[in-house]
């Protein structure tokens, strides 16, 4: 039988505000233990929470930049339950009301389509603290540091039918988010963690199979291994005569397999209710149009300016806008590259992006700058160097061996582009391979490449091709 | 000396008739002397409240220093207390030093009053007889076999025995009013969000207001003017200007109509309470007002309506008290379930384990809607009663409670009959609205007290015509004998 599967996410986005959700405390990352809680994060007796107004600003950013509409009126609700690192017993969540409403986000896929995903909602809530268990001999230690920083729950439709899709999916609301300059996306220190809800059925079938919930799936490579394995074991067990029990399940990367955490039947009754310590969260139409006008350019809008502005194909343009220090980047390498957007794009996609990845680096990190590479487009273009050469030019770069016109002049790697000195190349090849040039114009063409590969190689690679294509051509054919 | 009233003691101070150090060590003489008897201190602060008279009496000697300067208070040990223990009535927290100043003890000190100590209530504020508290149960001054009722029955009583010329109080379905009521002093509940509850000890959100208890209506303006306002660590609280409260006592309450809920005045109330009540609302007349009846038709839900409401929102502010990091923790728990289950069974006392566990019940999945939206809906129609009737009204009317004080033990195993001894004062909460309860007699030598219920923050009008009711009337100027 052929199988369809069906995901849908939940991600979790921490905010990058300065304090926490309802305290003033720092959400700084890697104090030390139980430095930055204050005791509103500890719950103390008789504290009251009070709203973060830049967690807000920042769910209405959101809002904007997914489609979705902002609720004029939402509210905070505590989920209850017991857990140490949980200091007042229950969480300030947003249920029934959450902040952002029904939204939606294209995304790219590999064919060059595009694909809608509908976003359900979004809501504010805090993070708990972490428990321990290291190092206390038999106990467990908590660390409440992270306790009441924001985070932005962002729920989709189960719009997603695979794995790829899903990674695609969370890649452009990681994307957003940067872009919106609300969560720094980093995964490692889990400030952007996802769940995956995965289920299967029959192709064809509009209803949806039992789900299972994925959980501690914290990167892209990971989120895509464990929704496989997930929709792998779900088939062998409906193909095998059994039923998928709705659970939660664990991935581990280790093993690349997901083991059950706990099932419906234990899971906890949360008690939602409306927090009394809390008005509703009301936003006015005033604040929104604020918003409006402090928003950056948003990925999509980039990628349509760049496939206009720049010429350049879809899956390139969603390459170079998947992040804003790419863009960046690019535009400044476009800028130094007296007007090659194309050319352009492909050092930076094929040769230095390729490089960064082989050297674990981010964009930022580049050895070469935007400036060194545009340089070096230019110095292609006007015909100084070939692309052969810009080759080696990029390796010293790489190395940081100085300025790209400073390279030439040093190695000696200008181009020969004298039809004098060419022609006399070509006369010398001609002479000295007599039988070869008797054996083309008997109509072996094919041994062009050799004349082609000898004049490199005499030339140390620096003769003009195009120049050297056309002599070449005339002087055999005499 | 300790007859006086916080108003007179105030001129004393200021005229330097006497320090604020002689004052305080009056007050602490007479709280060490008599309080074995009553009970109504969790802790004494002697040290901390000599310190504090000192300053304040360098402050009056420059002609410095408000009306509150160097006044004796007491606080319910419900507000946190910077550095000193904050124990919530509860063996829970019988460990439990408070890091930070409640928002209204900052106030108060600000006010320059001198905290002589913390007073005894029912555990976490859950009681009417003050028998729930950990720390033993409070006598009442008059008759030291009853109740003082709760669960500021600490500081009523205290009051009441000229322990403190005042003290705060906390209110969630009558706690200031109907302790005020039974122990013949007056006691404030203001609306909802004219106190700041930062570092109040939560029991119900929703309902939860701090107010003053002292012996006259203008005492308790003069400790109003200090606790009211808006704070921006309570986002419950309302940015709304304080009016000097004391400024209007004194103004004519001519034509000004009072309302009588015929559903207070019905089965349950006792006849001679009754009558006490029937005598006062004639000294009103008598001082101009128009008397008229009026109906809040939704009365009887109140009470049930209250104990879904506030068990709700009890069970989760008290999820915190969980033994993991401070307060009570059970003696060597052998995993985390076992650590949760004894701290919170050994901890907590049973009033509080009750109401927890009907709260738990009423927010469950199958139950919320039947329950607790329930209440909520029906919260909402009470609160459009008082609308309505305030739409006739200036003002309502009413015993404090439908008896004098009960005896102690006398409630105890029958809870349902306990909770519906607070009818008359469960409902102004539910609507957030203000209430005061003053002295307006006696039956059998035990106090009875009259509420009046005003609009959302109207206290200034409930202040005004508490006061000139004590114009014409002394029963605030009886003390019980035995103090």
């Amino acid at each position: 039988m052929e199988w369809e599967t069906v995901i849908g996410l939940e991600i979790h986005a921490q905010l990058s505000t300065k304090s926490k959700i309802f305290s003033g405390a720092s959400t700084q990352f890697g104090a030390e233990p139980n430095t930055q809680a204050c005791g509103i994060d500890l719950g103390l007796p008789g504290v009251l929470p009070v709203l973060n107004q830049e967690a807000v600003i920042m769910a209405i950013k959101f809002a904007l930049g997914a489609n979705a509409e902002v609720a004029r009126k939402s509210v905070f609700a505590r989920k209850n339950y017991f857990y140490p690192d949980l200091p007042k017993g229950y969480q300030i969540s947003q249920y029934e009301l959450p902040v952002v409403k029904k939204g939606y986000i294209d995304i790219q896929l590999d064919e060059g389509t595009t694909k809608r995903i509908h976003i359900t909602r979004a809501h504010l809530e805090e993070d708990a603290g972490k428990s321990l268990h290291e190092d206390f001999h038999g106990l467990s230690g908590i660390d409440l540091n992270r306790a009441g920083t924001p985070l932005l729950e962002i729920v989709s439709e189960p719009d997603m039918r695979s794995a790829k899709e899903a990674v695609a999916y969370l890649k452009a609301i990681h994307t957003l988010v940067r872009y919106l300059e609300i969560c720094d996306g980093n995964m490692q220190e889990g400030s952007f963690r996802c769940d995956a809800n995965v289920s299967v059925r029959p192709k064809g079938e509009s209803k949806f199979g039992t789900r299972t919930e994925l959980k501690n799936i914290n990167s892209f490579r990971f989120v895509e291994r464990a929704i496989n394995y997930e929709v792998e074991r779900q088939i062998n067990v409906i193909e095998s005569g059994g039923k998928i029990v709705q659970e939660t399940r664990l991935y581990d990367p280790n093993k690349n397999e997901t083991r059950s955490m706990r099932s419906k039947e234990e899971a906890n009754d949360y008690r939602y209710f409306p927090d009394p310590d809390l008005l509703p969260l009301v936003i006015s139409d005033e604040i929104i149009e604020q918003v409006k006008k402090i928003l950056p350019e948003l990925p999509q809008q980039k990628l349509s300016r760049f496939m206009e502005q720049y010429h350049l194909s879809a899956y390139d343009a969603s390459i170079l806008i998947s992040s804003k220090a790419m863009a960046n980047y690019y535009e400044s390498v476009v800028k130094e590259s007296g007007d090659q957007p194309k050319v352009a794009a492909n050092w930076v996609i094929s040769e230095l992006l390729g490089a960064l990845n082989k050297a674990g680096l981010e964009i930022e990190e580049s050895p070469i700058s935007s400036a060194q590479l545009g340089k070096l487009v230019s110095r292609i273009a006007d015909n100084t160097i070939s692309g052969k050469i810009a080759k080696t030019i990029f390796e010293a770069l790489w190395n940081r061996e100085g300025e790209v016109d400073d390279i030439i002049e040093k190695r000696g790697l200008k181009q020969v582009t004298d039809r004098g000195a060419i022609e006399k190349l070509i006369d010398e090849i001609i002479a000295a391979n007599p039988q070869q040039v008797a054996d083309y114009r008997s109509g072996k063409d094919k041994l062009f490449g050799y004349f082609v590969g000898q004049a490199m190689k005499l030339s140390g690679g620096k003769v003009n091709p195009q120049q050297l294509n056309e002599i070449l051509k005339k002087k055999l054919q005499a | 000396m300790h007859h006086k009233t916080i108003a007179e003691l105030s001129q004393d101070l200021h005229a330097k008739k006497i320090s604020s150090v002689e004052l305080t060590q009056h007050f602490l003489e007479r709280i060490k002397r008599f309080d074995e008897k009553l009970n109504s201190f969790i802790t004494i602060t002697e040290d901390a409240a000599l310190q504090a008279a000192k300053a304040a009496d360098q402050k009056l000697a420059q002609g410095q220093g408000g009306p509150l300067a160097g006044i004796p208070i007491a606080h319910k040990d419900i507000f946190c207390t910077d550095g000193i223990k904050t124990t919530c009535g509860s063996r829970m927290l019988d460990n439990f030093i408070a890091p930070y100043d409640a928002t209204v003890v900052t106030a108060m000190k600000k006010a320059g009053t001198v905290m002589v100590g913390k007073t005894n209530m029912d555990e976490f504020a859950m009681g009417s007889s003050n028998e729930t508290s950990y720390y033993g149960t409070v006598k009442n001054p008059w008759n030291v076999d009853y109740v003082p009722g709760g669960s500021s029955g600490g500081s009523a009583a205290a009051v009441a025995a000229a322990l403190v010329p005042g003290a705060t109080g906390t209110d969630t379905g009558g706690s200031i009013r109907q302790p005020a009521g039974l122990c013949n002093i007056s006691g404030l509940k203001p609306t909802y969000g004219r106190v700041s509850r930062y570092g109040m000890i939560a029991f119900a959100s929703s309902l939860d207001q701090g107010g003053p208890l002292a012996k006259t209506a203008e005492d308790v303006a003069m400790l109003l003017n200090a606790m009211a306002g808006f704070d921006p660590k309570d986002s419950t609280s309302v940015d709304q200007p304080v009016p000097d409260y004391t400024a209007t006592l004194n103004d004519s309450i001519k034509g000004i109509r009072i309302g009588l809920p015929k559903e207070y005045f019905s089965e349950g109330l006792n006849n001679d309470v009754a009558k006490v009540i029937e005598t006062a609302v004639k000294e009103y007349e008598k001082l101009g007002a128009v008397i008229q009846e009026i109906s809040l038709p939704n009365t009887a839900l109140s009470v049930p309506v209250y104990y879904v409401i506030a068990p709700a929102e009890c069970s989760s502010n008290l999820a915190r008290y969980d033994g993991v990091r401070y307060g009570y923790r059970c003696k060597d728990p052998v995993d985390l379930e076992d650590l949760y289950k004894r701290s919170r069974s050994e901890g907590f006392g049973s009033e509080v384990k009750r109401r927890i566990m009907i709260g738990t019940y009423v927010l469950s999945a199958g139950y919320y809607d039947a329950y607790y939206l329930k209440a909520q809906k029906v919260r909402r129609l009470i609160r459009d009663d008082f609308t309505e009737a305030f739409k006739k009204v200036d003002v309502i009317l009413s015993p404090t409670t439908p008896t004098p004080a009960f005896k102690i033990g006398e409630k105890t195993s029958d809870p349902i009959s306990m909770y519906l001894s607070d009818l008359y004062t469960i409902a102004a909460p539910l609507a957030g609205l203000p209430g005061i309860s003053i002295p307006a007699g006696f039956v059998n030598k035990l106090p009875v007290g009259m509420q009046l219920i005003g609009n959302l923050f109207g206290e200034a009008k409930l202040l005004n015509i508490a006061h000139r009711y004590q114009t014409v009337t002394d029963w605030h100027k009886h003390m019980p004998e035995a103090f």
